[in-house]
């Protein structure tokens, strides 16, 4: 196991001594129990584990739709107060506004900043495009396939130019397929346009495939088990998925997230779980 | 059945086409289902039972529509209902957002809401009489009542249904809790508004013309209670079908304004 922090001199995101606690009936469910985390800026996380290990409440946490028991986590030095157009969140059920077409989704971070009607357009159609979405600028998300909304989810949440995203699970509702492609995407738009990322998954490959490090995390109570460094190439090619390299690293992760010596979760859980 | 299995099969049917046969097809149902009514209506009449055959009713709507009567009624009926549905539903929608939104609203207003759900509007009749006398204000006023009530449960239900991940996914762009309101909150539950308004515009409906067969001077409800008295079926029938079609007519226009402003929906 390694070490449990993993402090930097000037850290985006430092999450420091955080708990979570909800109350389960009599008792108290521990959701994050002292968990404390580094991301560098420009950095991209993933965070893998199974279910019940706190991953999403850190990320609710971290986009400040949910305090901390204990702890603080700092944005920029500065502890996490409400959620901010700093902190841009991709939600694994989209959570676009059906009643407003794809550019109007995109524009809607834009309008709440009031930035005038002619700049919105144009940022818009800037990360329309860069998602691949410009046929479709004027659609209803019904029109939308899964995989197109939440391309246009990951625009809306770039459009308001965040320096962090946080993004939950934000394909595990899409076809294997689909995923792939996206995955491809996401890793290409942030070598594009840098961002802080912190994504949460439980799909082993992802969690490889998009990082710079994986965070693997353990439940009962939801902790750090182990971070992992990928040291692959900064350019991800679909190539790479089958090179020794990534397959040790996909293993060695597997091995963290399957097989924790420590708790319950040493039986294998499905990787595929939809919402 | 139909005849079109008989005819050789054709190769591609577009799902358009396909469509419109369908359509095409339920509206020969409807329009044979009718006429067999009316000519069962006929047959009835004709074979002893006292019903008013169907040319005798047309023959009284022709009278009453030259003597202006039936217009008379039917603009009395019409601004009862319009003016009722329109301050209820007026007043529903604020009281239904602030219930959905405000807990402290919702503990406040829940139990006067939930108690005058169970009474019918029109029970209140003789309460609102003694209060308001005979004139508009008690026809109005328990007009108002049942389109308040119909429409403000569900506009509340709208509210409370929003999807916490919209507002969640507002917030996180920057929206406080105006901005929430005006922009998701209230586009969200439009779909719900809607609903409740026909419902409630149903319950107007059904209230005047039950509150003029207790105390009017005019309305359609009015003349049937006169026809009445006077053993006169052709009036009532004629005003009891100008009730159906209009009933019907206001429901197609808000199912049609419905459908219009929330074709955003997901469908099925």
């Amino acid at each position: 196991m390694s070490t449990m922090t993993n402090t930097l001199a000037n850290p985006k995101i430092s999450i420091q001594g955080v708990s979570k606690v909800y109350p389960l009936g009599n008792t108290e469910f521990k959701a994050l129990d002292n968990v404390s985390l580094d991301v560098a800026d420009n950095e991209f996380i993933t965070v893998v584990g199974p279910s019940g290990c706190g991953k999403s409440t850190m990320m609710n946490i971290l986009a400040g739709l949910e305090t901390v028991s204990g702890g603080q986590a700092l944005v920029d030095g500065v502890a996490v107060d409400g959620p901010g157009p700093e902190r841009g969140v991709i939600f694994q059920q989209y959570a676009l506004f059906p009643w407003l077409t794809v550019r109007d989704n995109v524009e809607f971070g834009l309008k709440t900043a009031k930035m005038p009607k002619a700049e919105r357009r144009r940022i818009a159609d800037h990360f329309i495009k860069l998602v691949g979405l410009e046929q479709f600028a004027d659609a209803l998300p019904k029109m939308l396939s899964g995989g197109m909304r939440q391309r246009c989810a990951i625009a809306r949440a770039y459009a308001v130019n965040p320096s962090i995203l946080l993004m939950d699970e934000p394909f595990g509702a899409l076809d294997a397929l689909t995923r792939v492609n996206l995955q491809e995407q996401l890793r290409e738009t942030w070598s594009k346009e840098q961002r802080t990322v912190v994504f949460i998954t439980h799909d082993v490959d992802e969690a490889v495939f998009l990082a710079n490090r994986v965070i693997v995390m353990a439940a009962r109570p939801g902790r750090i088990h182990e971070i992992i460094e990928v040291d692959l190439p900064a350019i991800r090619t679909e190539e790479m998925r089958l090179s020794p390299e990534f397959t040790a690293l996909r293993n060695r992760v597997w091995n963290a997230v399957y097989h924790q010596t420590s708790g319950e979760n040493s039986v294998s859980e499905p990787s595929a779980t939809t919402a | 059945m139909s005849t079109l299995t008989a005819t050789k099969p054709r190769a591609i049917v577009t799902p358009a086409e396909k469509k419109r046969r369908t359509k095409r097809k339920m509206l020969t149902l409807n329009i044979v289902s009718v006429i067999g009514g009316i000519a069962l209506w006929w047959v009835l009449s004709a074979s002893g039972f006292s019903l008013p055959t169907p040319p005798q009713v047309v023959e009284r709507a022709g009278q009453l529509m030259a003597d202006g009567t039936l217009f008379t009624d039917l603009g009395a009926s019409l601004t009862r209902v319009l003016i009722g549905f329109a301050l209820g539903t007026l007043l529903a929608i604020p009281v239904g957002f602030l219930m959905g939104w405000y807990a402290v609203a919702r503990g406040i207003m829940e139990p006067w809401i939930q108690f005058f759900r169970t009474i019918p509007p029109l029970a209140i009749i003789p309460l609102v009489m003694v209060l308001m006398g005979i004139g508009e204000q008690p026809k109005i006023f328990v007009i108002f009542l049942a389109a308040f009530l119909s429409c403000v449960i569900s506009t509340y239900q709208g509210v409370v249904n929003v999807d916490k991940t919209l507002i969640n996914a507002a917030r996180v762009l920057g929206s406080k809790d105006a901005g929430i309101f005006a922009r998701v909150v209230i586009p969200a539950s439009t779909p719900f508004i809607l609903v409740g308004m026909r419902v409630g515009l149903g319950a107007a409906w059904a209230t005047v013309v039950a509150a003029e067969l207790i105390a009017a001077q005019d309305g359609l409800g009015y003349r049937m209670q006169q026809a009445q008295l006077y053993y006169d079926l052709p009036t009532i029938f004629v005003n009891l079908i100008v009730i159906g079609i209009l009933g019907l007519l206001m429901d197609r226009i808000l199912l049609f304004t419905e459908t219009k402003l929330t074709s955003w929906q997901e469908r099925r």
